[in-house]
């Protein structure tokens, strides 16, 4: 008889910091103390606190142990299971509340202020159980669609729901549901966008990994209500995780006739195939995606006409986003009322956030619509390592833009984000600190659009790559007058001219790092000097002719010769020479030596 | 699977498996587990209250887990049982047999079964 759970992360974040050898001793460990039949073992998916991993829960206390390694194993076995006493060394022990160390998961600020819809199963159930997830009342809602909602019907729970797309453009998905439906053909499809492709943002593979057959079913009760019997999930290849728990789901669901003919005994036929994508940004488009999907070059095409109508071969097709689906289950189950009661008045529900860059919880939250940056950034988050100041975070990406501190107290939806310059997206959070230079994350994220981009249509093709070499410019100290005002210019012809969302928001992470952080291209430009400290050439080393004690020991370390004095009186750095390698500063016992 | 009623039923017959991951809800099994405890048996004590536990078909409202020493180690193996807004009722010298007891009148019925209680034995 089972008395206790320990639920081991089986995500990619845990699995690559060790947690399958975990699972391996775990085993051995209770099998030599005899308690495998009163232990058992769960893989699951994402829990969300990747940068602790691997993280393991012991249930029922719900004990939170971080950074587990093999060697804490038997302490583990012999200590918590077997005599009931918790370690605490290997507690979790929350940033926010020193005070105590809080021994249960829901009770840590990282959990408490979340509310998980789409990741209610990550972290809880193992995936690659069917029955785990029927547990959980997973199929019941397919069921009630099939067999007491007629399609028009779920379109209206959808509707009233206000649910809108998680994959970055937040589209009603109830009218993107009514178009395919009003479609008339005799063959029809349902794809899932499984394509994640923005730097930092994971949710989407932290689902199909946790909880896939959510998708699925979602997946399902779309080809009922506009008429499809074939799904396709477009997944990266880079997510082997992800892909091979999605074949053992939809596996699984074949052999218990949830996929397949005649599905509940209706007479609805649904199966759905998994296409692998190789990696190309441009791919998460979906017209682009679509393209791939039917073997071509992955090259979007102009819309109108939109896939709702001529989609997948010519046919009408619904693609929505991994994170969209996972909500749907729970909607029909728990209806239209509950899930608009979350979030604002027109961003219904709950969103996952990939938090990444300067923040102590690395990792994954799913909040209501409308909360604050400062509660994600300071209260879930953590805050900003080393004391350090928040100076801004960027959402959307590549297509998104960066909220400074001035506004961290926008609430998160997607038309707040919309009005000051920047976007949902699908959901990555990067947050920057005072030694972020704005002009070089702008430069990052345009370097990957170049990258990127397909190649099909001019402005993106030629027009970003125009655009970085004047960012080039002016991080190099080479800026001149007047390129801020080409930028500009390039950037509104671009965002007017491209074929594709892919270019029509390249150029947004420049203009709104102009919006909010134009002082800093100015000084770059016209001052050669980078605030943050940031741009290597523009930093300027400089000895405090007070605090040298003239030991000379900087110029001996400087490789390039580029310090001179004499001994005992204050030494100085010849700019002209100075390589910026900063080996002086890391020599200097006095702490003379400053970049600026 | 051709009806709703067998994913119902297959739900009914996993929901048991996975409720232990909701945490812990309202009454609360606590077994000393504590060298003194494991020596006088408290293993059979804990391992017959889980199985009796899910046999009455509480684990919904029933959460068994284990402690360290709780202090009395002569009076082990020592069970408390935590009822919201109740005192505590602690049962001492446990056996598997006396377990199946306290589940069927205490945990089903709400009635303690005072003659095993440390009342009772001092």
């Amino acid at each position: 008889m089972i008395r206790s759970h320990v639920l081991i992360c089986g995500g990619t974040g845990c699995t690559s910091s060790g947690s399958a050898g975990l699972v391996t001793a775990l085993e051995e460990e209770l099998q030599a103390k005899g308690l495998q039949d009163e232990i058992k073992i769960v893989k699951t998916g994402c829990f969300g606190l990747c940068a602790l991993g691997p993280v393991m829960i012991i249930y029922p206390e719900g004990t939170f142990y971080s950074r587990v390694t093999v060697g804490d194993i038997p302490e583990i076995v012999e200590e918590h299971l077997l005599k009931g006493r918790i370690v605490d060394r290997l507690v979790y022990n929350d940033a926010a509340d020193e005070a105590a160390n809080v021994t249960s998961l829901n009770d840590t600020a990282f959990y408490k202020k979340q509310h998980r819809v789409a990741l209610r199963n990550c972290g809880v159930i193992n995936p690659e159980i069917i029955d785990e997830y029927i547990a959980v009342d997973g199929y019941q809602a397919l069921g009630k669609c099939l067999t007491e909602y007629s399609r028009e019907d779920v379109i209206q729970i959808l509707k009233d729901s206000g649910l809108r797309g998680r994959g970055g453009g937040g589209f009603p998905t109830a009218t993107k549901w009514q178009f395919a439906y009003n479609s008339p053909s005799d063959q029809k499809y349902v794809v899932c966008n499984a394509d994640e492709g923005d730097p930092g943002a994971f949710m989407d593979r932290s689902v199909l990994e946790g909880d896939p057959h959510a998708v699925l079913e979602a997946m399902a009760i779309a080809g009922y209500v506009i008429g499809a019997n074939q799904g396709y999930i477009y997944v990266r290849a880079e997510y082997p995780i992800a892909v091979k728990r999605l074949q053992i789901a939809i596996t699984q669901a074949r052999e218990y006739g949830l996929l397949g003919k005649d599905i509940f005994g209706t007479g609805f036929d649904f199966d759905i195939d998994i296409r692998l994508g190789a990696g190309a940004f441009v791919c998460g488009e979906e017209t682009a995606l679509l393209t791939s999907i039917e073997g071509h070059r992955g090259e979007p095409r102009v819309r109108p006409p939109f896939p709702a109508v001529k989609g997948l071969f010519g046919q009408p097709t619904i693609i929505n986003n991994v994170e969209t689906y996972a909500n749907i289950p729970q909607i029909i189950l728990k209806g239209a009322d509950w899930f608009a009661s979350m979030g604002t008045e027109k961003s219904k529900g709950t969103k996952v956030f990939a938090l990444g860059g300067k923040i102590v919880n690395t990792g994954l939250v799913e909040i209501p619509m409308g909360t604050t940056l400062r509660e994600i950034v300071y209260e879930i988050g953590g805050g900003i390592p080393g004391g350090k100041k928040f100076k801004a975070a960027q959402t959307g990406g590549p297509s998104g833009g960066c909220i400074p501190a001035s506004l961290i107290d926008t609430p998160v939806d997607y038309d707040s984000l919309i009005a000051i310059g920047s976007m949902m997206g699908s959901g990555g959070l990067i947050v920057m600190d005072e030694d972020n230079c704005m002009v070089d994350i702008a430069k990052f994220f345009l370097e990957f659009t170049v990258d990127e981009s397909c190649g099909k249509c001019t402005p993106c093709r030629v027009g970003t790559r125009r655009m970085l070499e004047i960012l080039e410019k002016i991080t190099d100290g080479r800026g001149e007058d007047g390129d801020i005002e080409k930028l500009e210019e390039l950037a509104k012809t671009i965002k007017a001219t491209s074929l594709c969302g892919l270019g029509q928001t390249a150029p947004n992470p420049v203009l709104s790092t102009l919006r909010y952080f134009r002082d800093e291209y100015e000084a770059h430009i016209y001052e050669k000097r980078c605030p943050a400290g940031h741009c290597k050439k523009l930093a300027r080393f400089t000895i405090d002719p007070a605090a040298c004690k003239g030991c000379s020991a900087c110029a001996r370390k400087c490789p390039a010769g580029a310090i001179s004095g004499e001994i005992k009186s204050p030494f100085t750095i010849d700019q002209n020479k100075c390589i910026k390698c900063g080996a002086c500063i890391e020599t200097c016992k006095f702490n003379a030596i400053s970049k600026k | 699977m051709k009806s709703l009623a067998e994913l119902a039923a297959i739900r009914d017959k996993m929901k048991d498996k996975v409720v232990l991951r909701e945490g812990m809800t309202g009454t609360r099994v606590v077994v000393g587990m504590a060298t003194c405890g494991i020596s006088a048996g408290a293993r059979p004590v804990l391992n017959t209250f889980v199985e009796e536990v899910s046999k009455e078909n509480l684990t919904d409202s029933v959460t068994v887990t284990q402690t360290g020493c709780i202090g009395i180690c002569q009076y082990e193996p020592v069970v408390e049982v935590f009822e919201p807004g109740k005192e505590k009722v602690t049962y001492v010298k446990m056996t598997p047999d006396k377990v199946k007891r306290v589940v069927a009148e205490h945990l089903k019925n709400g009635r303690v079964v005072s003659e095993y209680t440390i009342g009772n034995a001092q």
